[in-house]
């Protein structure tokens, strides 16, 4: 490894956690705080191994609460951010993740997920922080959220992730899960010159003109680097433009609405979704992560044998595409949803489906993934209803 | 194609770099997809230790191995533990020093070869596993031997190269 270049052009066989850490660091983090935690920790392995080398910086801090403050932190000095852990150490990150949606702190926080609740199955396998990433912090907004199923889409997802933080000023979930994290297959990365990086949305304004949370046409605020001279006030009390506190339900009305409407008036830009054999599909298998790489070969099985199925994954979780699904209701016979926890994506689809009898959970508690054949027998009851 | 290969044994004897090894060889080198996955937890500490890789012509869509088409057994206990995940026409390597083969059912192929006991008379038992990954190659011709050994190269230090290469080439010359 070529510890001092920051894009470590080429072909490679890593493991999903180091292409994560890689991505980040190809679209320019330059600052990792985190505390270890199966199945995360080598993603802050290799940030300690390649940040120094960069100029950049990692942290271990005393724990996960700690980590996200210090990445909201250095967010707002103007580094680019990331934390990495798993379901016990998001849900003590959940009260300052609520802090970055309101100060609106461009962040990557990535949860590979594992047998839950509580510390689970640290080793094993899960997918069942899935509504913990979208309400986990208490009261109304929006998060986004990406679902990679390799170390090739963690490199790429990561770095879409930072993209759209930087975008929509919003702290981004990236939600893998213990097997791909754990999981190594070749990853390309490209040359530097064409990774896309959007840049900080620094303010034009002098320090005079500049209202921290006046929001441009897309109602997204410019932002600035703390200790460039600009004197502002940032909180997680609701605040007006100036980014001061203002206790009044017409102030709490128009600021959460934008923090809702940055992200709902531009979900085509946001969801991301991949679709096969879509076109003469009536049953629909609709998943994400590892368990949409399980689903390719049952729905192989069920074509050869004239069942008309088709795979919808979700590369994008949240914002859920609800109307997509709402469309597809309306033509498929029904849809398939396995996940490795006991129904939680399902709600989603069955809340846009014009029939919710239509769609079949093939639950799966953890520890493992799905055998292809509880897929296959959902598939077929499906097709014969 | 799909090909899957399960390497076994103690914590410590190389298992988890030889399925790394493969899999880089499969695809880096000779140009196919491959998964490569680990088994994590006490294991690591003595018990029976596994590495799984999936090597594929096309997407490796299911990415773990359940029953494997090759089995490497570096120990007697991972042989116990693992011998009965074998496809049947499969193949059974073991380290004949350490591991005391069953009778196989469903046409299971068993070869052994004293890896440890060679490498130890190349100097170093450390590299046990890399002469066994020689036979295996031979024997299965799952990887080309040029893509394991630019796979070796890249995956031990340059101090030890020479020894693994000499190492892979000791089992690639025993007689399967």
């Amino acid at each position: 490894m070529e510890k001092e270049k920051r894009v470590l052009t080429g072909e490679h066989f890593i493991q999903g956690d180091i292409a994560c850490a890689e991505g980040a660091i190809s679209v320019g983090c330059n600052f990792f705080a985190g505390y270890p935690i199966t199945p995360a920790s080598e993603i802050a392995e290799r940030m300690s191994e390649r940040q120094p080398c960069l100029g950049g910086t990692f942290i271990q801090m005393e724990d996960e609460i700690a980590s996200i403050t210090a990445v909201l932190g250095a967010s707002w000095a103007g580094a680019k951010a990331m934390t990495a852990t798993s379901g016990p150490g998001i849900a003590l990150m959940l009260e300052n993740i609520g802090l970055g949606i309101m100060m609106e702190s461009p962040c990557v926080i990535v949860n590979v997920q594992r047998g839950s609740p509580s510390t689970g199955l640290p080793t094993l396998w899960g997918q069942a922080d899935m509504m913990q990433a979208r309400w986990g912090t208490h009261g109304d907004y929006r998060i986004i959220a990406l679902c990679p199923n390799s170390p090739q889409e963690l490199y790429d997802l990561t770095i879409k992730g930072f993209n759209l933080s930087e975008k929509y000023r919003v702290p981004v979930f990236i939600m893998t899960d213990a097997v791909v994290g754990h999981m190594t297959e070749k990853v390309i990365i490209p040359k530097e010159e064409d990774i896309e990086i959007y840049p900080r949305r620094y303010t034009t304004l002098s320090p005079k003109e500049y209202l921290p949370y006046k929001p441009e046409a897309d109602l997204v605020p410019q932002i600035i680097k703390a200790g460039d001279g600009y004197r502002i006030h940032t909180t997680g009390l609701t605040h007006d433009e100036r980014g001061y506190p203002v206790m009044s339900a017409e102030c709490q009305k128009k600021l959460v609405s934008r923090l809702i409407d940055k992200i709902l008036n531009n979900l085509d830009d946001i969801i991301i979704v991949e679709e096969k054999d879509m076109d003469d599909a009536e049953v629909v298998v609709i998943s994400y992560g590892i368990t949409s790489r399980v689903v390719i070969p049952t729905i192989q099985k069920a074509r050869e044998n004239g069942i008309k199925v088709g795979s919808f994954r979700l590369i994008t979780a949240w914002p859920f595409p609800g109307e997509k699904i709402r469309e597809l209701s309306e033509r498929v016979k029904g849809f398939v949803v396995p996940e490795i926890n006991c129904g939680q994506m399902v709600r989603e689809v069955e809340r846009h489906s014009k029939c919710s009898d239509k769609v079949e959970l093939v639950p799966h508690t953890g520890g493992d993934i799905h055998d292809p054949d509880t897929i296959y027998e959902a598939i077929m009851k499906v097709a014969k209803s | 194609m799909r090909k899957e290969i399960r390497v076994s044994g103690f914590g410590g004897q190389g298992v988890i770099l030889s399925g790394y090894i493969i899999g880089k060889a499969a695809s880096i080198y000779d140009g196919k997809n491959a998964s490569f996955t680990q088994s994590y937890g006490p294991e690591a500490r003595g018990g029976a230790c596994a590495a799984q890789v999936v090597i594929s012509d096309s997407n490796v869509d299911f990415p773990l191995v359940r029953d494997s088409e090759v089995l490497i057994s570096l120990s007697q206990v991972a042989y116990n533990k693992f011998r009965t995940l074998v496809k049947p026409n499969g193949v059974v390597l073991t380290d004949e020093d350490l591991v005391k083969p069953e009778n196989e059912e469903n046409d299971i192929k068993t070869y052994a070869i004293p890896a440890t006991r060679i490498a130890e008379e190349l100097g170093n038992k450390i590299v046990g596993n890399i002469v066994m990954l020689g036979y295996m190659t031979k024997v299965t011709g799952i990887v080309s031997k040029e893509a394991m050994m630019k796979s070796i190269g890249d995956s031990v230090p340059e101090r030890f190269k020479e020894l693994n290469i000499e190492a892979f080439e000791k089992g690639y010359q025993y007689p399967g």
